[in-house]
């Protein structure tokens, strides 16, 4: 008896060192982004960083947690951009509406998804998303409004609700840190809540979640809508800084693109896929003379991470500190 | 000129004569998927560039060396096959222990680097490749053209596909083969060289889609990204017939390819997109697809 008193008051103790050091982080994570822009670093760079680190974190939502690769989150991150591009531009509905427009769309688009690919587990699921996300991508080769090949191009950043202005690269970094930090908090939320605990224990045991009475494929569902509307607020932020939305973003590499982000980082980890954004992102930048060998040597990432560090980095540090 | 359904006879049949050579590539490579997923457990994303590279070596050895279509019919698909045995025993075969995702996640990087090495030396617009002398010209069937060439590709690889299925369904091999899928462990207890089985098959699957490669050379272009759509039509086929029978991914191949024939004649804007909407309704109405079985 005494045994179990004592480690219940032991994990509460570890439980509020835990949550001083997630305070500690959360200041840290805050105050880093603040700053990034005068510690030498390109904003445009950094506001890329955000929006891709926004992704592979909606993107482990599901991999991470729920145990479910999906293979076709670009299809919910280009289809964002082409909604917030096309509201902004041709529409004129404002900044602020036309993200939220690109994340409901994706949001929806997760909840149809989610609804038909749930019906098959682990790598069907990869297969079936996969698929789905190639029928989008031939939707908006087709579709008028994407202007196929061309893209949406020249979107104007516009103003917040009229007050603050856009176009100062500057204050667009604000504003996307804002969007980023308020996705990163939700996911955060989400993970650590009741919720997100019971899709946690899907990954472990789905059985016996069902046989104790969760409702494991709406809980499965609404956590791909999650996934998809965050990674649909990383796609619509990014046509606004980028001023454009192209093919590149629905194509099933951008799929690719974001597995390789979170398994460098580590999957299933809060930062992993943060750190992975980063590494993925500014390799790409340093990578850019070489042309396309870019894809070769992301392919050859992609090998060695899987055959020797599947933890990630992130998730390597955890291991290595926990023991 | 004869109509069907306010649809010129010829521009019918044609399209269905495309449906149906698509389809034997789908067949030829849904099968070799399903092979490798019942033995290995693993679904081979590389499968599409190594269709690609069996066209690409077959192009490179009548450039290089002067070798022709029927020879590389069979040196091609040799070549990766080899190329497949190595990735298996270096790669792949580390993998068997873990989650099946690694093995998606790995074969996902090869076929980057592989399509990436190709794109970086031949660039992404095709190279042409004549088809042999033999099977140049045509023939009159009176409702419509038939392309010789186009007639000996569907025969082909129908030949390989029933073949592959009597060996795995009729011999002591394919009893082995089978009784691997069950349960790996019984079978390797019986003194059977179960991972030289293993590293064969995937050989054999991968040396398949490069035969499927080679034929497809003189109907396309030789390009190094001619696999990278493939694939996921041939995921989508994978996941409508079920991954549980041979017969059932030779079947579902063809269906597929005529069906898409049929939509480019009728509904020609939904042709690409056409298997993926048969996918999802395969899904909603029978989640293990219309050949497999309920699985863990």
């Amino acid at each position: 008896m005494t045994d179990t008193t004592s480690n219940v008051e032991l994990s509460d103790d570890t439980f509020r060192r835990h949550r001083l050091a997630g305070y500690l982080i959360a200041a840290i994570g805050i105050a880093a982004l603040a700053v990034a822009p005068f510690l030498g670093i390109y904003p445009i760079f950094l506001m890329k960083l955000l929006c891709f680190a926004l992704f592979a974190c909606a993107f482990n939502l599901m991999l991470g947690y729920v145990g479910l690769l999906s293979f076709g989150h670009a299809a919910f991150f280009g289809m964002a951009a082409y909604v917030a591009g096309h509201a902004v531009k041709v529409w004129g509905i404002g900044t602020v509406f036309g993200i939220a427009a690109g994340t409901l769309t994706a949001g929806i688009m997760g909840l149809v998804f989610g609804a038909i690919a749930i019906r098959q587990k682990g790598i069907y699921f990869a297969m079936i998303t996969l698929a789905l996300a190639q029928m989008v991508f031939f939707f908006c080769l087709q579709a008028p409004f994407t202007h196929g090949e061309d893209g949406i191009q020249g979107i104007p950043r516009g103003t917040v609700f009229g007050l603050i202005d856009l176009r100062d690269t500057l204050t667009m970094y604000y504003f996307v840190a804002v969007i980023f930090a308020a996705g990163f908090f939700v996911l955060h939320r989400t993970v650590h809540s009741p919720f997100g605990q019971a899709l946690k224990g899907i990954r472990e045991n789905e059985p016996r979640m069902i046989s104790l009475g969760y409702p494991v494929a709406l809980l499965k569902v609404l956590a791909f809508t999650m996934s998809a509307a965050i990674t649909g607020l990383a796609g619509a932020t990014k046509a606004i800084v980028f001023q454009s939305a192209t093919l590149t973003d629905v194509n099933w590499h951008m799929s690719g693109e974001v597995v390789l982000m979170t398994l460098i980082g580590g999957m299933g980890t809060i930062l992993g896929p943060v750190a992975g954004a980063g590494i993925v992102i500014a390799l790409q930048n340093y990578l850019s003379t070489i042309g396309s060998w870019v894809t070769v040597v992301m392919g050859a990432i992609f090998v060695i991470c899987v055959l020797t560090f599947r933890r990630g980095i992130v998730g390597e540090i955890l291991a290595r500190t926990r023991r | 000129m004869q109509e069907i359904l306010g649809v010129p006879a010829p521009l019918l049949f044609g399209q269905l004569l495309i449906g149906l050579i698509n389809g034997s590539f789908y067949a030829l490579l849904s099968l070799g998927l399903a092979v490798i997923f019942g033995v290995l457990n693993v679904i081979n994303f590389a499968h599409g560039a190594l269709y690609m590279m069996g066209a690409f070596v077959a192009w490179l050895l009548l450039h290089h060396l002067g070798i022709g279509y029927w020879p590389s019919l069979l040196v091609a698909p040799l070549i990766v096959g080899v190329f497949g045995i190595v990735i298996e025993r270096t790669m792949l075969s580390r993998l068997y222990d873990l989650d099946h995702l690694y093995g998606l996640l790995l074969t996902f990087g090869l076929a980057l680097i592989i399509e990436g090495t190709f794109i970086n030396f031949y660039g992404v617009s095709g190279q042409p490749y004549a088809p042999p002398e033999i099977l140049t010209g045509g023939h009159n069937l009176g409702f419509m053209f038939l392309p010789t060439y186009r007639a000996w590709v569907i025969v082909a690889s129908l030949i390989v596909c029933i073949g592959t299925w009597l060996l795995v369904e009729r011999t002591r091999l394919g009893a082995y083969l089978r009784a691997a899928v069950e349960n790996r462990e019984l079978v390797r207890a019986f003194g059977i060289n179960v991972p030289l089985m293993m590293t064969l098959t995937y050989g054999f699957a991968v040396a398949l889609a490069a035969f499927a490669g080679v034929l497809a050379a003189p109907v396309y272009t030789v390009s190094p990204i001619m696999g990278q759509h493939l694939i996921i039509v041939v995921f989508a086929i994978v996941v409508i017939g079920g991954l549980g029978s041979i017969l059932g991914s030779i079947l579902t191949g063809l269906g597929i390819g005529i069906v898409e024939g049929l939509t480019k004649t009728f509904y020609p804007e939904a042709s690409s997109t056409v298997v993926f909407v048969i996918m999802a309704i395969v899904l909603i109405l029978r989640p293990n697809g219309l050949f497999g079985r309920p699985r863990e």
